[in-house]
């Protein structure tokens, strides 16, 4: 017996697919998906309307998803994240419904309450066998854990698996167990290598991120829970992690060992976990072909799903960020609340989401943004956020290249870091600096229409972004 | 205090707007290398809006203008002196008299913008064999010379000598302008160390340097800050025994003694002269003392 | 100030500006920038101003703004004009 079916069209034919249905789809593919694009286009071909595409991410790869909007195909979209064509349109106002922007612990938690279930998950397989097993790590499009799928693929009604490396039966290093998977459909190609994981990431030249990025670490050291079993959480930007390369050589050099470090993970984090930094890596996302190697070879390299990564309770009695020690964020809008966007641009353009952001911010003891106090001419700092992404009661503290400002609400961390030979600033204080340099900006007007909800990790509706003026 | 020189090019406003948060004791804005020909026109009045709009703060302002042979270090002058910069960095110094002749333009641009006559001090950059000879003449040539440079890239290709990371080709030059400055109690800068990469070998370098008797070192890669500012800063063993040397000297004079002694060896001006210069760096560092 | 050539000054580098200068019988100003919403009113303002205290009667604008500052602005902006009035390019 096997699952293989001849192409997508039939696959989704025999799932069921029909007018009205919820796809869902996992971004391990980021950049260089190609399943997306073609599964939609096979629902096109079968004349099927109204569909909801839950993806955990959209990328510029997915711009043909426009059209299809365009023509009916899809009405309603749900992400954690979006960029690129498809965030710009959405910020025209395309969509009749307004996107629902979860946050990475909220969409498993979302799936697995049944509150918004999904007909049919299309997984990308980047190795199968004929039955369904699946796996991240092997394959011309490995793009190591799979964390995202597995809520998907463990509470849709039907699942697909697309791969373009079929591996002999029983595939037992695999990641989502045939018990979950329907169908299996071969392709020539599950996406572009180039665009899923990067080859190596660098950290950054950039003088100010450099800068950032030592004070940073110096917060991290004058912080009370730098200590051996610690836990760590850096995102893949320059300033994170030549933080993560800063932090490892103090560590190494202090004998601290931590517990464990998380996240999407990226080479600088396994360097962290084989020169002792880390006892293991929990990881639901694997940024490079460094992180790839590891988790397939190291066995303290450990893949997790959404839900076990970052979901909140009671949805799961309890998850990873819980017990995070240190997060190392970025914002592209913050307030005197220090409340975070990360969803829309100076323009007011979806070019991002949540991802963990909320929920690595709720749950870690000590909650960092790094972000420049000017970009080009753009204060960080506003009177309000144009979009509300991260409470900023989450937030502990904020890192710029004129300062660090801790949130009042942390009278514990602010005597912590007085120690230190830190520049401690009021954030109204870095905000006065930013518009003394570049003046103070006019707020930026916006449509009536409401077109992205941002939904916090609770379900509560926290935000609503607005159609461009 | 200069601890640490970084250059910055004067054309490009996303540098120079990183000047205010860099960790450098003096920064260097180029009108010269840095810009293009058909640019320096944009560049000074690039600068000179910068230098009036953005806070500093503490670090101290030097401007490298085109050489005192071209036809823009005049105009340089004209455009970014009435921003008031601490320093002028001529390049290409050969002689006394060309200190001369930039301190006159000083002297008649000061009288007329109603500055302090004698306020700007010059930063003589010496990258020519001749200008190394002429080291001690040139720190001679106007008090306005608070300091000499070292510029090694140009020296190597004028001595016909390949640029090495080892650094011997220069030996002499740093010995003779460390001489040079020292004969004249002011400061002697070092070399920028090239490889933005090699962060060992830059500390290897700034320690040669400092152990030759220079001040500090110019800095090209803002990534080198750190090291090059804790090689030059005073060490904690350092400042302790200044500390112990001023307590010596203090209890010496309520005792009414002539001379003292620490840890078995006599404390005489010189020392004294080297402790003070200590803790004087320790305190403008921010040491708590 | 009389403009009479065109000229350009600036770059479409972060935090610069690009200004575009051409003789015309009025002023006219044209703005592109990231930071419209924000600061386009602010740019106008300070282009004007510049171009006032230069003593410019008449001049075609074109401003390809990077988000720069106010004072990278009237940097650019004072070059250009000074390009623009003369017969060759002095650098």
């Amino acid at each position: 017996m096997d699952k293989l079916v001849n192409n997508l069209k039939e696959a989704l034919k025999a799932a069921g697919i029909k007018d009205g249905a919820t796809l869902s789809f996992h971004h391990h593919m980021r950049n260089g998906d190609y399943v997306l694009n073609m599964t939609l286009a096979a629902a096109a071909e079968l004349g099927v309307k109204d569909l909801t595409v839950n993806a955990s991410a959209i990328f510029p790869v997915h711009a043909p998803l426009i059209d299809l909007i365009k023509q009916g195909v899809v009405t309603s979209l749900e992400c954690n994240y979006m960029s690129g064509p498809v965030g710009e349109a959405i910020s025209q106002g395309i969509l009749d419904k307004p996107v629902i922007f979860r946050t990475h612990g909220g969409r498993p938690a979302d799936i697995a309450s049944g509150q918004f279930p999904i007909d049919i998950a299309v997984i990308a397989a980047p190795a199968a066998d004929k039955m369904g097993n699946i796996s991240g790590k092997f394959g011309p499009s490995q793009c190591g854990s799979l964390g995202y799928a597995f809520a998907d693929a463990e509470f849709a009604d039907q699942v697909i698996a697309v791969t373009d490396h079929l591996m002999p039966y029983p595939l037992v290093e695999y990641s989502i167990p045939e018990t979950q998977v329907n169908y299996v459909v071969q392709v020539d190609k599950i996406g572009d290598p180039k665009g899923i994981v990067s080859g190596t990431t660098k950290i950054t030249r950039d003088p100010i991120g450099l800068l950032m990025a030592q004070y940073a670490t110096q917060v991290i050291e004058a912080s009370p829970y730098y200590q051996d079993g610690m836990s760590f959480q850096t995102g893949a930007g320059g300033a994170s992690l030549a933080t993560a390369a800063f932090l490892k050589d103090r560590m190494l050099e202090r004998g601290i060992k931590g517990s464990y470090g998380m996240g999407g993970i990226t080479s600088y984090l396994v360097d962290m976990l084989e020169a002792g930094c880390f006892e293991s890596l929990v990881d639901v996302q694997c940024f490079d072909l460094g992180a790839v190697e590891s988790i397939r070879t190291n066995p303290k390299h450990r893949e997790v799903s959404a839900l076990h990564y970052a979901a909140p309770r009671p949805a799961v009695a309890s998850s990873l960020v819980d017990n995070l020690d240190f997060v190392i964020l970025g914002a592209t809008e913050m307030d005197k609340n220090f409340n975070v966007n990360v969803h829309t641009n100076s323009q007011g353009v979806i070019m991002g989401g949540s991802g963990g952001h909320s929920d690595t911010a709720a749950g870690a003891k000590l909650a960092m943004i790094i972000a420049p106090l000017t970009r080009a001419r753009m204060p960080l700092i506003l009177d309000q956020v144009t979009c509300l992404s991260t409470p900023g009661e989450t937030i502990d503290i904020l890192v710029t290249q004129y300062g660090i400002a801790v949130n009042p609400r942390r009278e514990d961390l602010i005597q912590a870091l007085s120690a230190s030979k830190l520049p401690l600033r009021s954030i109204e204080d870095l905000q006065k600096t930013a518009e003394d340099l570049v003046g103070k900006p006019k707020p930026l007007p916006h449509g009536d229409k409401v077109v992205g909800q941002v939904r916090y990790r609770t379900g509560e509706i926290i935000s609503e972004i607005y159609q461009l003026n | 205090m200069r601890r640490s020189m970084m250059f910055l090019p004067g054309n490009s406003p996303r540098m120079l707007m990183n000047g205010p948060v860099l960790p450098a004791d003096s920064l260097i804005f180029d009108l010269e290398d840095a810009v293009a020909p058909d640019q320096k026109d944009a560049a000074r009045v690039m600068l000179a809006h910068a230098l009036t709009s953005l806070d500093f703060g503490q670090r101290e302002i030097v401007v490298r203008i085109n050489d005192l042979e071209s036809a823009f270090w005049q105009a340089d002058l004209d455009e970014v002196l009435p921003a008031k910069p601490d320093l002028v960095m001529p390049p290409k110094v050969a002689r006394a008299q060309d200190i001369e002749k930039l301190a006159a333009y000083l002297d008649k641009k000061e009288a007329e913008l109603g500055i302090e006559v004698g306020k700007t001090g010059i930063l003589p950059l010496l990258e020519l064999a001749l200008g190394v000879e002429n080291a001690f003449e040139i720190a001679q040539a106007s008090p306005r010379v608070v300091a000499l440079f070292l510029g090694g890239e140009d020296l190597s290709a004028n001595l016909r000598s390949p640029r090495t990371k080892e650094g011997w080709e220069l030996f002499y030059a740093r010995t003779r302008l460390v001489n040079a400055a020292r004969a004249c109690e002011i400061d002697v800068i070092d070399t920028p160390f090239t490889d933005t990469d090699d962060l060992e070998g830059l500390r290897q370098d700034a320690e040669f340097a400092k152990s030759l008797g220079f001040s500090g070192k110019s800095v090209i890669s803002p990534r080198h800050l750190d090291i090059i500012n804790e090689v030059f800063s005073p060490t904690q063993a350092e400042i302790i025994w200044a500390q112990e040397v001023m307590a010596v000297i203090e209890e010496g004079k309520r005792l009414g003694k002539g001379a003292v002694s620490l840890h078995g060896k006599m404390v005489d001006k010189p020392i004294v002269m080297r402790a003070e210069q200590i803790l004087e760096n320790a305190k403008a560092m921010g040491y708590p003392l | 100030m009389q403009i009479i050539r065109q000229a350009m000054a600036g770059t479409l580098e972060s935090s610069d500006v690009l200004v575009e200068i051409s003789p015309a019988d009025r002023i006219c100003i044209e703005l592109e920038s990231p930071v419209k919403a924000q600061f386009g009113d602010s740019i106008l303002a300070t282009a004007k101003e510049v171009l006032e205290a230069q003593g410019v009667q008449g001049a075609q604008v074109r401003l390809q703004d990077q988000g720069a500052l106010d004072c990278t602005l009237r940097a650019r902006l004072e070059t250009c004009i000074a390009r623009a009035s003369q017969e060759e390019d002095h650098a």
